[in-house]
């Protein structure tokens, strides 16, 4: 894909985002005039934009969504939850076939060209055609609603236009030739020869060309293409193509520009197939009839030729309405300059390079910083350290490139709350907070699925129907809410509803019909809660449409746990439940720290670290310390690692903190902070629990990265395992903990 | 089919219609066109070839018959004529009769 249409599809992307929630915008304040204008612009810029990369097939669709939506800025009809419904298939239709075109196919397969045919039939059946019904204004007589300058012509061929030049013949170049070459792209529907140039025989020079040529042409090929075959006398002969399903005024505006009288070009066109008869004379009266906006015919016909027979004589109206739309579209093209000079587009994978390039930075700045504190040279110390300060800035700020606020995932959900509450019956209000939190692009893209399921779980299972509300004394329509916040290093992420909440009885029968909890085994609320996230676990009674199809919260654990994050739940029975996802802020390089064992480095990010504690003499064989009256349980690395050698006299605890939930790291040492750079481990270790990654250290050995979620969660459920005491216990661990 | 008027003038073209020798095909068609009283019938059966240009002159000396109140008629042609005037779609304009071959057919 070139990266003319690859900026396309992506462009196109955000206008159908904006087009969609512009489109539920006006569902609440139907007949918004900046709303309707909103939505009519994004779908002339999708347009406008797939004509200039000569993609036929969305233009042709947009062109209908466009009329549709002209009319409804005229008030010529109205929008109610039918039509929007109907434009919002619209806006997911463009959706597929940008990815048609992102696929590089030749065009829509059937089965999606079907599917746009039967959404443009409905649109023209119910909003464009007459009759049709939302014509609020029946008094307006119809030449007037269809006023942007015609619906699309109903011919699904290439329209082209040429004269060739006096001196094609003299220079050895045959139309005939170039005319033989264009069949062997597409096929000639129909041609009509136009002679009219040719003057009397006393005047008419053998050896001039004095023809031109209205062909009407099927074929697959682009624009470009058709150019093509024109090449060699591009310069002397003047060409005019029209693509297919064009508008009305292009054709009307193509007439004027030929020098032959418009009365008989328009009947040639109307012979040739590239018009009606009806859809000439409308077009000619639309011309007529001061259109009210929305003409955006490109050309402005500079000298005007001579009125298109005696229907145009109020050609001045026409012409102000021309040089208005050159206006608008001219405003339109420097506000799109001023918006570009904000933003600029990089490819995604340029910024990648750039991130790698000064992860290589860090690992080599490290380097530096131990050989020149070997040296004890002052100065080159003091050097090396501001460089290091610098180094990190750089991290930074080209980590921050690639930060996108969440905001946009979230608004996404606008359209799915709508249409699923739609469909079940359900009143639900979606609320959204903290949209501006910030997170790695590549998070944004891999968080939308799990979101999305747990967005439609909370609506399946956790809202219930308004009856069912009001009987239980809660507001007909459900909240949902969706939550973004940062909290040490992670970004959490909550969808919350205010339905029904777990059922925690059915849960736990639930598991212990799966096996995964023995009955009479005592569990707190969080654990039973939690059980939802085994594999195969869904408490639906019945599978709807919608969820419960049995792949289900496992797999939503699976992804965010493939992120480096985690999912946790809570609920309180009657008032509803909450489902937070944590995510590390970004995934390529941390602030760590680093610290020793035996002979080997580790690094805990440092996000996670509260404090470092001197560990007692005394309470070398405890599990737990007193920190300052709580209770902090241990992990010891070198019997978690299985380290070899003497603990040295004094040991460390690194106390962290991961989920509100604090347990302390015995270490032998600590080595300070440390700039690292993430490296994935490969496949074979990926099911380690307790190690994130790997790093590079300045002195080229490498450090394994601790993943303190893991730590902190094993020292959680040895505390739940020992407060149990029971065999029972260990029995749902080694079935909850994979 | 209008009835055959009489002692139509004819014109046979013997050699090939095109560009290099338009500039005396056409004073050809002219002087028979300006010779014929009423009807002027021309034999193409003699043309191998034909270009734009011979298209050219056949459009014109249609044309001049017609602002004469005359009759131009192509009465016999060859492959190549046949294909280009189908090709510009004339034929109907033209109204000649056309022979089309049979594998066409």
């Amino acid at each position: 894909m070139d990266e003319i249409t690859s900026v396309f599809v992506t462009e196109s992307r955000e206008q159908i985002a904006a087009l969609e929630s512009a489109l539920l915008q006006l569902e609440n304040s139907p007949g918004d005039d900046d709303t309707l204008n909103a939505i009519f612009r994004s779908a002339h810029t999708i347009k406008g934009g797939a004509g200039v990369i000569e993609c036929s097939y969305i233009v042709a669709f947009t062109h209908v969504v466009e009329n549709v939506l002209d009319r409804l800025r005229e008030h010529a009809i109205n929008a109610d939850a039918d039509l929007i419904a109907l434009l919002l298939g619209c806006a997911d239709h463009i959706g597929n076939l940008l990815g048609v075109l992102e696929s590089g196919a030749p065009g829509p397969d059937a089965e999606l060209a079907a599917d746009g045919a039967a959404l443009l039939a409905r649109l023209q059946r119910d909003w464009l055609s007459d009759g049709g019904r939302g014509t609020g204004l029946p008094s307006v007589p119809p030449v007037l609603l269809e006023a942007s300058g015609g619906g699309a012509v109903e011919s699904d061929c290439w329209h082209i236009s040429v004269r060739f030049g006096a001196d094609v013949l003299r220079n050895g170049m045959d139309p005939l030739s170039f005319l033989r070459y264009l069949g062997s792209i597409g096929r000639i529907v129909h041609l009509e020869t136009i002679a009219d140039a040719m003057p009397e025989a006393a005047e008419m020079d053998p050896e001039t060309c004095y023809l031109g040529f209205e062909i009407s042409f099927a074929s697959g090929a682009d624009k470009a293409a058709i150019e093509r075959v024109f090449d060699f006398v591009r310069d002397e002969c003047t060409l005019n193509i029209l693509p297919p399903h064009s508008r009305l005024s292009d054709f009307i505006a193509l007439i004027s520009t030929l020098p032959e009288d418009s009365m008989r070009l328009g009947e040639i066109l109307v012979r040739i197939g590239a018009l009606t008869q009806d859809e000439l004379e409308d077009g000619l009266r639309q011309q007529t009839a001061a259109p009210a906006g929305g003409v955006e015919s490109g050309e402005v016909p500079a000298a005007a030729p001579q009125p298109i027979g005696e229907i145009l004589v109020e050609r001045k109206v026409v012409q102000a309405e021309l040089v208005d739309a050159a206006v608008a579209r001219q405003k339109q093209v420097t506000e799109k300059k001023a918006a570009e000079a904000r933003l600029i587009r990089i490819q995604a994978d340029k910024l990648d390079r750039l991130i790698d390039l000064v992860g290589e930075l860090v690992i080599a700045g490290a380097s530096v910083n131990l050989l020149a504190g070997r040296t004890g040279v002052g100065e080159l110390i003091e050097a090396t350290s501001l460089t290091g300060r610098l180094v990190e800035s750089i991290r930074d700020a080209a980590l921050q490139l690639r930060m996108v606020q969440i905001g946009e995932t979230f608004n996404r959900f606008h359209r799915v709350v709508r249409d699923t509450s739609r469909e079940m019956g359900k009143e639900i209000e979606l609320s959204i907070s903290g949209g501006d939190t910030e997170l790695d692009k590549s998070m944004v893209e891999k968080i939308g699925d799990p979101l999305m399921h747990l967005v439609r779980n909370a609506m399946d299972h956790g809202l219930e129907l308004p009856a069912a509300r009001e009987a239980s004394g809660k507001p007909a329509r459900g909240r949902l809410e969706l939550n973004a916040f940062h909290d040490s290093g992670s970004i959490v992420i909550e969808v919350a509803d205010d339905g029904a909440g777990l059922n925690r009885e059915r849960i736990l029968a639930k598991a212990v019909e799966r096996g995964l909890a023995q009955p009479g085994q005592s569990l707190s609320d969080a654990e039973v809660y939690n059980l939802i996230f085994e594999p195969g676990f869904s408490t639906a009674e019945k599978v709807t449409n919608i969820s419960g199809r049995g792949v289900g919260m496992d797999v939503v654990r699976r992804n965010i746990q493939g992120l480096r994050g985690s999912v946790d739940v809570s609920s309180e029975p009657g008032k509803g439940s909450r489902f937070a996802i944590r995510l590390p802020l970004t995934l390529a390089i941390i602030d760590g720290f680093l610290v020793g064992v035996g002979n080997a480095a580790y690094v805990i990010p440092l996000d996670s670290v509260v404090e470092c504690i001197e560990l007692d003499q005394d309470g070398g064989a405890r599990d737990y310390v007193n920190l300052r009256g709580e209770v902090l349980p241990l992990v010891r690395l070198r019997q978690l690692f299985d380290i070899q050698g003497e603990p040295p006299a004094r040991q460390n605890v690194v106390v962290v903190q991961y989920a509100g939930i604090k347990s302390g790291i015995v270490v032998d040492q600590l080595m300070g902070e440390f700039q690292t750079v993430i490296k994935p481990l490969g496949n074979l270790f990926r099911n380690i629990r307790g190690i994130g990654g790997s790093t590079i250290l300045g002195s080229g050995e490498v450090a394994l990265i601790l993943d303190v979620q893991a730590l902190v969660q094993r020292c959680a459920s040895r505390e739940a395992q020992r407060a149990d005491g029971a065999d029972a216990g260990r029995a749902f661990l080694a079935a909850a903990v994979p | 089919m209008p009835a055959r008027r009489k002692n139509p003038h004819k014109l046979a073209i013997g050699e090939d219609l095109t560009i290099y020798h338009a500039a005396a095909q056409k004073q050809q068609f002219i002087d028979a066109l300006a010779a014929a009283p009423e009807q002027l019938d021309i034999d193409l059966s003699g043309v191998a070839e034909i270009d734009t240009a011979g298209f050219q002159l056949l459009m014109l000396v249609k044309r001049e018959a017609r602002r004469l109140g005359k009759e131009a008629r192509i009465v016999a042609h060859g492959e190549a004529v046949r294909e280009l005037i189908e090709f510009y779609n004339v034929a109907a304009d033209f109204g000649d009769p056309l022979l089309i071959p049979a594998h066409d057919a």
